[in-house]
């Protein structure tokens, strides 16, 4: 029988892969956390996107509120209101989460940001801690919200070849809404970013000594920095998507939820006039914080042991080769 | 008047072009190089966890090119080797496995083509007109043919025998990216249709689309064609993850949600003319196109009005329609000049009729989200522009 290919997947390579968990709670690891602990495990590792109050920032995922939205125009959508199954939390957070950072929080950990998301839905109470033992007992508000899919029984017969008009189907037609005036599709259409490119392309293209004068100016007045190693700086791009949920850099790079870090690496801190920083790091840059290696290796630590107030939430680099690997990444960015 | 593109020797017909190799893979030329996928930045919070848009407006045929077929990310784009990867079959199997890339190669293997819809397909549309473009609002979707091993063929040789009935059984699958991105799928389908795929259209497939493995599950929603698939569980009941309760669910007008909402039902769209793809010959002879697609079967007719449903005729099929792949339809007319309101209906070997968007909102209500197949109209003008409308 069969075709004898592949080999017999070893019990402990089962075990690392397999941590679905189920709605009756099988795959359920030991351990327990509480709301206390949760707040700021959940501080520290989520609410950059999800809000302190796992209310949401920006266009990420609200955990929170909605009660009694379902039925409404736009209803809101959140563990609280909206999700069946409580083990589906535990699942996605254990797999999925943090964003940039999947699977690098203990099984105690999860169950303390369960318990603290439980917390923000007001279904616990602020003593409250979850374990295995106690997780089947919590009740999901939306729980019973579901049906299977019915469609075959509530729309097939409607929409049928019987039903199906080709002659006098109705007297008279008018339009009753027009996309052009809600105006919300991009309107960037390749022509345009080709002419434009063209447009910038013209202008850089002419030889100009002036340019040369001023990169040897350029050269000169900037501290002799070696150039990063290749290697290093590729290393750095890999480390790098620890921090792109938040952070951008490169040609057309915005600020996003974090600030934009092109040209950072070597430069006095929070300088970008349109990112709206903490007061922490306001402070620490009129006290004449410069981002060099030294500064950006104690914040990339431990950011909110360096800069008191910070609003960056990501906990920090564990091993020095990775910082050192990011910040050489940074630097190619002007 | 003579024309010199005619009369005159043309630095074409005198010198010489590339030679071979000039691009050892080729791109398009740069003349079509507006047929790209675009993206609509308000709709997410970031582009790693996102969606972008096939441009159906500017293809013609049935089969997407991969360089430019939607892509949709949960955590980002992952690059795997081929040797890096591992497919693990386990829970209720006889005995767990793991294969390689090229153990996997090593099955029989069978080619069909199918189109991938997200569920989300036209979702925007639900309140009314917003994006005004075939490829915006119809473009998360591509059709490919697909190379692979059949689902089946791995689970009958981890073995299905001590795991009884296989009815009320399940497969959850995961991919090998950071979102894990898991769903349930019911046992007889595992056993139908689904393929373990690692080519499309002939080559490999592109990292945007699961490199170097991905799953191929025909006429159901695209959220569930894991991709860089690493993981086959055999289960006794659904896993009821994120992407099939928080998400992939839709809401009616009570509040309550439909689940495990699998098939994507019979849809078509005119592709040109459409807001992208203006008229701009004036009256006369035109060619009036567009792509009809079921996950319930073949598609066995497309009609098409261009008097916003008071008369409808019926379309040409370029093919006979396949199971759960797209259907090119044209509809040749004499262009009078005069503004028109232009809609297609589907019709597939169910005899499923696809529905306005009226009658979907009368069982649905305006809340939902996913699975929006109703049709689409646009309302072309005598100067032969075009825009996404809603009409009575």
């Amino acid at each position: 029988d069969g075709y004898g290919l592949g080999r017999e997947a070893l019990p402990e390579e089962i075990a690392a892969w397999n941590l679905d968990i189920a709605p009756d709670g099988t795959g359920l690891p030991d351990g327990s956390g509480s709301v206390e602990d949760g707040e700021w495990i959940f501080s520290e590792n989520c609410a950059v996107c999800h809000g302190e109050f796992a209310e949401g920032v920006d266009n990420w995922p609200k955990l929170a509120g909605g009660e009694d939205t379902l039925a409404d125009k736009d209803p809101l959508k959140t563990v609280g209101s909206y999700w069946p199954y409580l083990s589906t939390v535990f699942d996605y957070v254990r797999r999925s989460m943090p964003f940039g950072a999947a699977q690098t929080l203990s099984d105690d950990d999860i169950y303390a940001i369960t318990a603290y998301i439980l917390y923000s839905n007001y279904l616990v109470e602020d003593d409250f801690v979850l374990s295995k033992d106690n997780f089947l007992d919590v009740e999901m508000p939306n729980a019973e919200g579901f049906i299977v899919d019915d469609r075959a029984k509530t729309e097939y017969p409607i929409f049928t070849e019987a039903n199906a008009c080709y002659e006098n189907c109705k007297d008279d037609v008018e339009i009753t809404m027009r996309a052009t005036v809600l105006d919300v599709t991009p309107e960037e259409t390749a022509e345009e970013e080709a002419a434009l490119q063209e447009a910038a392309a013209e202008t850089v293209v002419e030889p100009d000594t002036t340019d040369k004068a001023e990169s040897a100016v350029d050269a000169a007045a900037e501290p002799a920095m070696e150039a990063p190693d290749p290697e290093l700086v590729a290393a750095g791009e890999n480390v790098f998507k620890k921090c792109k949920a938040c952070h951008k850099v490169g040609e057309d790079a915005k600020n996003g939820t974090g600030p934009l870090l092109n040209g950072v690496v070597g430069h006095p801190a929070a300088q970008n006039a349109d990112f709206k920083y903490s007061n922490g790091m306001k402070d620490a840059a009129a006290g004449g914080l410069v981002w060099d290696h030294e500064a950006l290796t104690g914040y990339l630590t431990k950011p909110r042991d360096y800069i008191k107030g910070t609003k960056m939430s990501f906990a920090g680099l564990k091993k020095q080769d990775d910082i050192d690997a990011v910040i050489a990444y940074l630097s190619t960015f002007d | 008047e003579a024309d010199p593109l005619i009369t005159e020797v043309q630095d074409w017909a005198t010198g010489l072009g590339d030679g071979v190799d000039a691009t050892p893979y080729g791109l398009p030329i740069e003349y079509e190089d507006d047929v790209v996928r675009r993206n609509v930045p308000w709709l997410t919070a970031d582009p790693i966890s996102s969606i972008n848009f096939t441009p159906i407006h500017a293809l013609d045929g049935t089969i997407t090119p991969q360089g430019c077929a939607f892509e949709r990310h949960h955590s980002g784009a992952i690059s795997m080797r081929k040797e890096d990867f591992r497919l693990m079959i386990n829970g209720l199997v006889d005995k767990p496995l793991v294969f390689t890339y090229a153990d996997l190669e090593r099955f029989p293997r069978e080619n069909h083509v199918y189109f991938c819809e997200c569920a989300a397909n036209t979702g925007m549309e639900w309140a009314g007109a917003q994006l005004n473009g075939a490829q915006f609002t119809h473009g998360m979707i591509h059709n490919m043919e697909y190379t692979g091993v059949p689902l089946r063929t791995l689970l009958q040789e981890a073995g299905l025998d001590a795991v009884g009935e296989l009815s009320d059984k399940w497969v959850y699958v995961e991919g090998a990216d950071a979102s894990s991105n898991g769903r349930s799928i019911p046992m007889e389908k595992a056993l139908d249709d689904v393929l373990v795929a690692f080519k499309a259209n002939g080559e490999a497939l592109r990292m945007e689309h699961g490199y170097p493995v991905r799953l191929v599950v025909p006429g159901w929603e695209g959220n569930m064609w894991v991709k860089w698939l690493r993981r086959i569980e055999v289960t006794d009941q659904a896993v009821e993850s994120r992407e099939e309760t928080s998400k992939y669910t839709d809401t009616l007008a009570d509040g309550t949600s439909r689940k495990w909402t699998w098939v994507m039902d019979a849809k078509s769209v005119v592709t040109s003319p459409s807001p992208q793809s203006p008229i701009t010959h004036g009256q006369g002879p035109l060619v009036i196109t567009g792509l009809a697609w079921s996950g319930n079967g073949a598609i066995t007719g497309v009609d098409v009005t261009t008097d916003g449903g008071m008369t409808w005729q019926k379309a040409r099929l370029a093919k006979p329609g396949e199971k759960m792949a797209l259907t090119r339809f044209y509809l040749d007319i004499d262009w009078d000049g005069s503004e028109m309101l232009l809609q297609s209906r589907a019709h597939d070997e169910t005899g499923y009729v696809q529905p306005t968007k009226t009658q979907l909102r009368e069982v649905r209500g305006e809340n939902s989200v996913y699975h929006n197949n109703c049709i689409q109209t646009w309302h072309v003008k005598e100067n032969g522009e075009a825009e996404n409308v809603e009409i009575s």
